[in-house]
């Protein structure tokens, strides 16, 4: 019997952002959803993130109907997860949805956030660097991070 | 596939693919033992059947809802009936059962068997882990063969083996059981020999009972013990009992029984049969070439033996692992009866007259000195009892857990806690002090002039016909006591409560929907002759345990109460010293504080809560729990931390809390949904909730942590889980 209400530790918000650092770091691949005449459009993207996970990056092509998304509405969500599809997923998964606005990173800023980039992506260097290939930033509001099926946690970031 | 293996040629095949028990039986028969004979299922027949109908899948998910390491030993027990009942309701694939059935009924007809569990790499362990796994004696058919297999299979996911997970290997992807089928051996006397005595190397000990192994096992019935030299088998001594029961074969497999006076007072083994007892361990050790445990039993002269395993230490742990604890919570009928008695007949009784007794001394009047005794004697009053709660009361709710397997194997419902239904006719305590409250609240109702003189904090003494229900409701249940929480327990509370309660409509309880009646006529008559009285006393036993989780809270708070009010009127002589007593203080401490002005107490400081990045705020959208009592509600949370949340509570709020104490429950009526840290389907929240229908999630790690006052929740009774706006 508990006579005293147990004392419990906050969540440990540390071990959490630790836990995204993680995933972000093995997961070279996101979801990103954008939207275009109201209608939502999915497509699979090479993202990096910054320390603070203020930031995620992405590059490209200035052609493709998710930057023309972009351009009329700046607001995105993504998805980041580690399912191995199969049944353990249910339990071992972890999986993060992202929402926040999109800008086109400025040339003041291109130096620090493709070194970022490039760090996680060395491979697509001739992808970046191509005239017509544009860096982007997402800057993250909230990460809903998903466990054990339907276990939720909000990280709010304050930009 | 090898589906199933003869155990005379069992010796030739993998020890993973027919387990330990087998195995070793294999190779002793064809050493010459005399082994009953068998018939092993083999672990492909395990896998096949949980990879059928998703089982395999629906097993992981079920272990995966939550991390063990947050998990209470109730919450594992009701895992494992859930999975449990998985296996009840999931039936062979026709093809599988095909291939079982004809070689079964071939070898046994229509004689009876005992099914028993073989586990692969449970020899290899250093640590034994007997009696984890089910057996089943006596099993008539091979239908119902076929439906023990399934029953020992579901005994891999048991809440012993989830204890021990770790120890065991246990893991969904390579775990798998093995069933040995063996022919009945209707045994006159029984036992165990332990090849070497854990304490003395150079000994061996057998202990032997009358009828069947199984009294011995699980201790309904207590062996004789004779010590024997190791090397030369001589008798050193011999441990006579009081002889009094036996186990034998019945209708519903085994049952207890009487022993005949001549058998009263003779040991159930001679000096020549304890030899041959020492020959046969002596030879099973010759075949394994290493020390053995052998299960025997001796029918119409003949030896036989049922198992052998290596000699392992016994289950040694650290004075932190309480786990052994639990696994001795798995009572039998025959021991539940017994606790039954003893808690109705005395332990509540006495209860009840120590806490009358305490309550008559006024504390103001005393001394100091006089002061700090009565609060070191009321301190070890509340501590012995504490103690006796847990080694009489806490067993007893094992009532409720072997009624829901019995209605389970009978009923096989959907629902695998659907048993709950039925006991919900006992008589609570906590809700006989509701329905006063509930008196007082619909006086309010009807009368105006009272309400408004409650809304606004006036007097009703006037009322003639209020003042006496409170009066009546002091006299009948003492006062409010807010259980974890201290609060005030005055009349002012009291009139807090039904105030809050006016405001709502009664609150209706689960008795004035379901016909409880009808349930259990029909319940009952799923059985017939002996099985319908059998059923009818373990459902009578369950409700006693239902009724006594939440009572024996009750009793014991009250006790606590007493301690509490030397404690507060400590407190308060020690501030009027210029002494600030703050956090938690030992009864010791304010003991000794009060006799001696010098003394310096040692508050326990408060942990201190962990940083983070500053620029990231954690906040809780969904939570999973278990899914207490059905139904879907949202609403505004109250979160209970102290006595004044409690008292603070506002009719039509959602209850948060870390568990719920039954000295809680008064404001339960209020409430429209539940939300407890404390996890488990039989706990107290989960049976109030039930009680009055209400929906409610149990097992929510940091609930009251995550969860704040005036947040909007949803709290979901049917999924486990709770949404936070």
């Amino acid at each position: 019997m508990d006579f005293t209400l147990r004392k419990i530790n906050v969540k440990d918000t540390k071990k959490l952002t630790e836990q995204l650092h993680e995933l972000f770091f093995t997961q070279p691949l996101a979801v990103l959803s954008t939207t275009g005449n109201s209608q939502p459009y999915c497509s699979l993207i090479a993202f990096a993130i910054t320390d603070d996970l203020k930031d995620m990056i992405f590059a490209t092509s200035r052609s493709t109907r998710k930057y023309t998304n972009i351009k009329s509405n700046a607001r995105v969500s993504l998805l980041i997860d580690n399912r191995s599809n199969e049944v353990s997923d249910f339990h071992n998964a972890m999986a993060v949805t992202a929402t926040g606005e999109v800008t086109e990173i400025s040339e003041q800023e291109e130096p620090d956030c493709l070194r970022i980039y490039l760090k996680k992506h060395p491979h697509l260097e001739e992808f970046v660097m191509s005239p017509t290939s544009a860096l982007m930033r997402v800057e993250v509001g909230k990460y809903y991070v998903v466990r054990r099926f339907q276990n939720v946690m909000v990280l709010q970031i304050r930009q | 596939m090898s589906l199933l293996i003869s155990l005379d040629s069992i010796a030739q095949h993998d020890p993973d693919l027919v387990g330990g028990k087998a195995y070793a039986l294999g190779i002793l028969l064809t050493a010459g033992r005399k082994v009953p004979m068998g018939l092993c299922v083999t672990t492909q027949a395990y896998d096949a059947y949980v990879r059928s109908a998703g089982l395999f899948e629906r097993i992981a998910m079920e272990l995966g809802r939550k991390d063990f390491s947050e998990m209470r030993w109730e919450e594992m027990w009701d895992v494992s009936l859930r999975i449990r009942n998985m296996f009840l309701n999931t039936p062979m694939p026709i093809s599988l059962l095909e291939q079982l059935k004809g070689r079964i009924e071939e070898t046994f007809g229509n004689r009876p068997v005992a099914v028993r569990s073989s586990a692969p790499g449970e020899d290899s362990l250093k640590v034994t882990f007997a009696g984890i796994h089910e057996t089943y004696m006596n099993v008539c058919g091979v239908y119902s063969i076929l439906e023990h297999i399934r029953l020992v299979w579901a005994s891999l996911w048991a809440d012993g083996a989830l204890l021990y997970r770790q120890e065991m290997g246990l893991d969904t992807e390579t775990s798998s059981m093995a069933v040995l089928i063996q022919e009945f051996i209707n045994g006159e006397t029984s036992g165990v020999v332990f090849g070497m005595n854990p304490n003395e190397d150079e000994q061996v000990v057998i202990e032997s009972v009358y009828g069947l192994n199984q009294g011995l096992v699980d201790g309904t019935v207590e062996p004789d013990r004779w010590i024997l030299d190791r090397p030369s088998g001589k008798i050193l001594s011999h441990m006579a009992v009081k002889r009094e029961q036996r186990v034998v074969p019945s209708s519903t497999g085994t049952q207890v029984e009487g022993l005949s006076p001549q058998q009263h007072n003779t040991p159930p083994l001679t000096d020549d049969e304890v030899r041959q007892v020492y020959d046969l361990v002596m030879q099973a050790q010759e075949v394994f070439g290493c020390p053995q445990d052998v299960e025997w039993t001796f029918h119409q002269g003949e030896l036989f033996l049922l198992q052998s395993r290596a000699v392992t230490t016994p289950n040694q742990e650290g004075s932190t692992d309480n786990r052994s604890w639990y696994l001795t919570l798995r009572r039998s009928f025959g021991n539940l009866k017994n606790l039954k008695e003893k808690i109705e007949g005395e332990l509540v009784p006495e209860m009840k007259q120590v806490a009358e007794v305490l309550s008559g001394i006024d504390m103001t009047v005393i001394g100091d000195d006089e002061l700090g005794d009565e609060l070191l004697k009321r301190s070890g009053i509340y501590h012995s009892w504490e103690k006796r709660y847990w080694r009489y009361f806490i067993p007893f709710a094992h009532g409720m857990r072997l009624f829901g397997q019995v209605y389970n194997d009978t009923v096989r419902p959907l629902d695998p806690f659907e048993f709950m239904d039925l006991l919900v006719i006992s008589d609570l305590l906590s809700i006989k002090r509701n329905n006063m409250l509930e008196r007082m609240a619909s006086l309010v109702r009807k009368e105006n002039r009272l309400r408004d003189a409650l809304r606004h904090d006036e007097d009703t003494s006037w009322s003639v016909e209020f003042s006496r229900l409170i009066d009546e409701f002091i006299e009948t249940f003492g006062d409010l006591s807010c259980g974890a929480a201290e609060c005030s327990y005055d009349r002012d509370s009291i009139k807090s409560v039904v105030r809050e309660m006016a405001v709502r409509p009664p609150a209706k309880s689960f008795k004035d929907t379901y016909d409880i009646e009808k349930l259990t006529e029909d319940f009952l008559s799923l059985f017939s002759g002996d099985k319908r009285s059998f059923a009818a006393e373990i459902l009578d036993i369950a409700r006693a345990s239902y009724r006594l989780r939440d009572d024996d809270n009750i009793y014991l708070g009250r006790i606590r109460q007493r301690l509490i009010t030397v404690q507060d009127e400590a407190r308060k002589r020690l501030e009027r010293r210029g002494v600030s007593v703050q956090g938690y203080v030992t009864a010791q401490d304010l003991a000794h504080a009060l006799k001696n002005p010098e003394y310096v107490m040692q508050s326990i400081a408060e942990p201190e809560e962990p940083e983070g990045a500053e620029h990231i705020v954690l906040k809780a959208r969904q939570l999973t729990g278990q899914p207490a009592s059905r139904g879907i509600v949202s609403g505004i949370a109250r979160v209970i931390k102290t006595g004044d949340d409690l008292l603070g509570f506002k009719a039509g709020e959602v209850l948060v809390c870390d568990a719920l104490d039954p000295d809680m429950t008064f404001i339960v009526p209020l409430a429209i949904g539940i939300v407890e840290r404390r996890g488990g389907m039989l706990i107290h929240g989960a049976i109030i909730a039930r009680e009055y229908g209400l929906p409610c999630v149990t097992g929510v790690p940091d609930a009251t942590e995550l969860i704040q006052t005036g947040k909007q929740i949803t709290v979901d009774g049917y999924l486990g889980i709770v949404i936070i706006a």
